[in-house]
């Protein structure tokens, strides 16, 4: 009996290692690995295109919302009154809130008093896509932008517990008596699956500018091709100082913000 | 064998109508979810999971503890768990159920839970949490009914039975692991972003699980007279010392890590369970009772005079199996997300469908464990 017990746990074990090998051998695009060939630092990306935006909050003016109107008005983002059932795909909010790990002491009061915008970053490497069990969020592999498919969520809230920028929202109950003005050219959501901003992808499918970044009267926004040095975006980066939100934690932000 | 579980006394049957009532209730609860979505729970946009993820997580916990008496029972042929062994699979086969119902709970489109097995995605932890789970379920009702069914008839158990008997015990130890990977492996959560999550779960689970299994035998001894020994019984209370010393010395790791480093996204969760943050401590009191209460049926279970009394014993397994459920069923889910990853402060109350449901699932549970305990019972006293 003792001998058996022995060789069980001898082959139990040999199993076991021979499994794992089999599993990274098998995946080689899972986790694991990315996290090696894509940590925060390195600028080029997987993919041809690589959308992004530019965040100049020198332009932003705090009281103004045109952005956020023009978001959530053409893609039908219900407005409710309590903040448990929000929905938001673009907001927002004080310094501390939106930059929590950077500088907090002697702040200088343009900063603590300014509010700064935040969006979903379509990371190039989103943990909220490593957490979705039916790949309803995934990343499009040829302009990296962070995608959701509405009819496959199964409303489990893993990629909001994922999300470090709080960027998702959850359908708690039907949007769609809250829509103020229904949009036909997209589609409205129903209650029990997660939402984001998608980086007005219907938009660029036509040669259009996301919907924020054309409604910004200051022009403080600038959307365009990260994976091209020519672009506009690639020379305000080269010619300024940015800051991407929470960039310590390797997701590899597509959003950047000049303060 | 099932049959056996249609014969019983006035108060078996009161036991089984009283769940059935709670069981109608949660269940009218539920429509009322279904009906008009999740915003009739207290969960909303910066806390997103409420008492229905952390039951299921303490749950997960009761479910792989059964690996405790399976071990020695199997695999170094201690005798002596030879009659606990049954209730110990069969809890874990209640534990494994609630579970599940959890998760559908806690689902917005429930519907759609098949797009997991029909879209797999290794890369995600619930792909793997739903293989396991799914898998320990099999495995503990083919070994358990086939053991009992056997025994039944007198004879030995078939000989494929104890290879999945085997297999079931690193099973049991992947479901909680895997458990904690759900939590652990999330960037921005940093309650939970801890590499001693998974032992602490197991720890946990191995002090909580064997308490509970020791209060079931005591309520089987007085409503059925089956007795699973008092050998039995103090090595349980063995094992549950052991974890729950474990389970403390992990706890205290995670407090010298955060306000040592002094590092402010380390400690702010903490901070919040057990001091409070900017004025807002729901969850202080709760965790303060969890920890007095934890530790002071530990010491109960440390001197060896008082864990062999009855009473003695019976009151520190609440103790530790109440510590465990707050620290566990309520502050780990919870404070994971306080601050939320914009570091505001969001409270969450569960409401009264949302506590209603959570009641239901947890009868469901009772009930499933009452009918095969009944069997389980009916088969060894040969009644």
């Amino acid at each position: 009996m003792d001998e058996q017990r022995r060789e069980f746990i001898r082959k139990t074990g040999l199993g076991v290692l021979a499994g794992l090998g089999a599993v990274s051998g098998l995946f080689p695009e899972s986790s694991l690995e990315s996290a090696v060939a894509s940590t925060s630092s390195g600028d080029s990306a997987s993919g041809k295109t690589r959308w992004g935006m530019v965040i100049d909050t020198r332009k932003c003016r705090g009281e103004c919302t045109r952005c956020i109107d023009a978001c959530h008005e053409v893609h039908n983002v219900p407005k409710f009154d309590n903040a448990k059932d929000e929905i938001k795909w673009i907001w927002k909010s004080p310094f501390e809130n939106v930059f929590p790990g950077e500088s907090k002491q002697f702040v200088s009061e343009e900063t603590r008093e300014k509010s700064y915008l935040a969006l979903c970053n379509h990371c190039d490497n989103p943990p909220c896509v490593r957490a979705c069990p039916t790949q309803a969020t995934f990343k499009r592999r040829w302009d990296g932008i962070v995608a959701m498919d509405y009819h496959r969520c199964i409303g489990c809230r893993f990629c909001m517990a994922a999300c470090p920028y709080g960027a998702r929202s959850f359908n708690w109950r039907d949007p769609r008596p809250a829509i103020k003005k229904m949009d036909p050219s997209y589609p409205t959501r129903e209650r029990g699956v997660v939402e984001k901003c998608n980086f007005c992808s219907e938009r660029l499918a036509r040669n259009m500018q996301p919907a924020c970044v054309e409604a910004c009267p200051e022009g403080a926004l600038t959307f365009g091709d990260l994976n091209d040095e020519q672009s506009e975006i690639r020379v305000l980066l080269d010619r300024n100082h940015t800051l991407q939100r929470k960039s310590e934690l390797g997701t590899r932000p597509s959003v950047f913000y000049i303060i | 064998m099932i049959e056996k579980a249609l014969k019983g006394d006035r108060s078996y049957w009161g036991w089984i109508v009283f769940l059935l009532f709670i069981i109608a209730a949660g269940v009218y609860s539920y429509a009322r979810q279904l009906d008009t979505g999740l915003t009739v729970t207290g969960m909303g946009r910066d806390v997103s999971w409420g008492v229905y993820i952390a039951q299921f997580t303490f749950l997960v916990g009761v479910a792989a503890s059964a690996v405790m008496v399976v071990l020695p029972y199997y695999l170094h042929d201690y005798k002596a768990f030879g009659k606990i062994v049954i209730v110990g699979e069969f809890m874990a086969v209640a534990a494994t159920i609630m579970c599940i119902l959890f998760i559908l709970a806690d689902m917005g489109r429930p519907d759609r839970v098949l797009n997991v097995l029909l879209y797999p995605t290794p890369h995600s932890m619930v792909f793997w949490d739903v293989t396991v789970l799914n898998g320990y379920l099999l495995l503990n009702i083919i070994s358990g009914w086939a053991v009992l069914g056997a025994e039944r008839k007198g004879v030995p158990a078939p000989k494929w039975v104890k290879p999945v008997i085997y297999l079931s015990i690193p099973w049991a130890i992947s479901i909680h692991t895997v458990t904690a990977f759900l939590y652990a492996g999330l960037p921005g959560r940093h309650l939970w972003l801890t590499a001693v999550l998974a032992p602490r779960f197991l720890a946990s689970a191995f002090a909580a699980g064997p308490a509970l299994l020791i209060l079931v035998t005591y309520i089987l001894k007085k409503t059925t007279g089956f007795d699973a020994g008092k050998e039995a019984v103090n090595k349980l209370a063995v094992i549950v010392t052991y974890a729950a010393v474990v389970n403390f010395f992990l706890i205290g790791m995670e407090f010298f890590t955060a306000f040592y480093s002094n590092i402010p996204g380390h400690m702010h969760s903490l901070q919040y369970l057990f001091f409070g943050l900017h004025g807002k401590g729901q969850l202080v009191p709760w965790m303060w009772f969890s920890m007095m209460i934890g530790l002071g049926s530990l010491v109960v279970l440390l001197v060896p005079k008082l864990r062999k009394s009855s009473t003695w014993l019976i009151a520190a397994c609440l103790g530790i199996v109440l510590s465990i459920w707050i620290d566990k069923g309520v502050g780990l889910i919870l404070g994971g997300f306080v601050p939320s990853p914009l570091e505001e402060i969001v409270e969450y109350f569960p409401t009264l469908i949302e506590i209603s449901v959570t009641l239901g699932i947890w009868a469901i549970g009772i009930f499933l464990l009452t009918i095969l305990l009944k069997v389980a019972v009916a088969v060894k006293t040969q009644d």
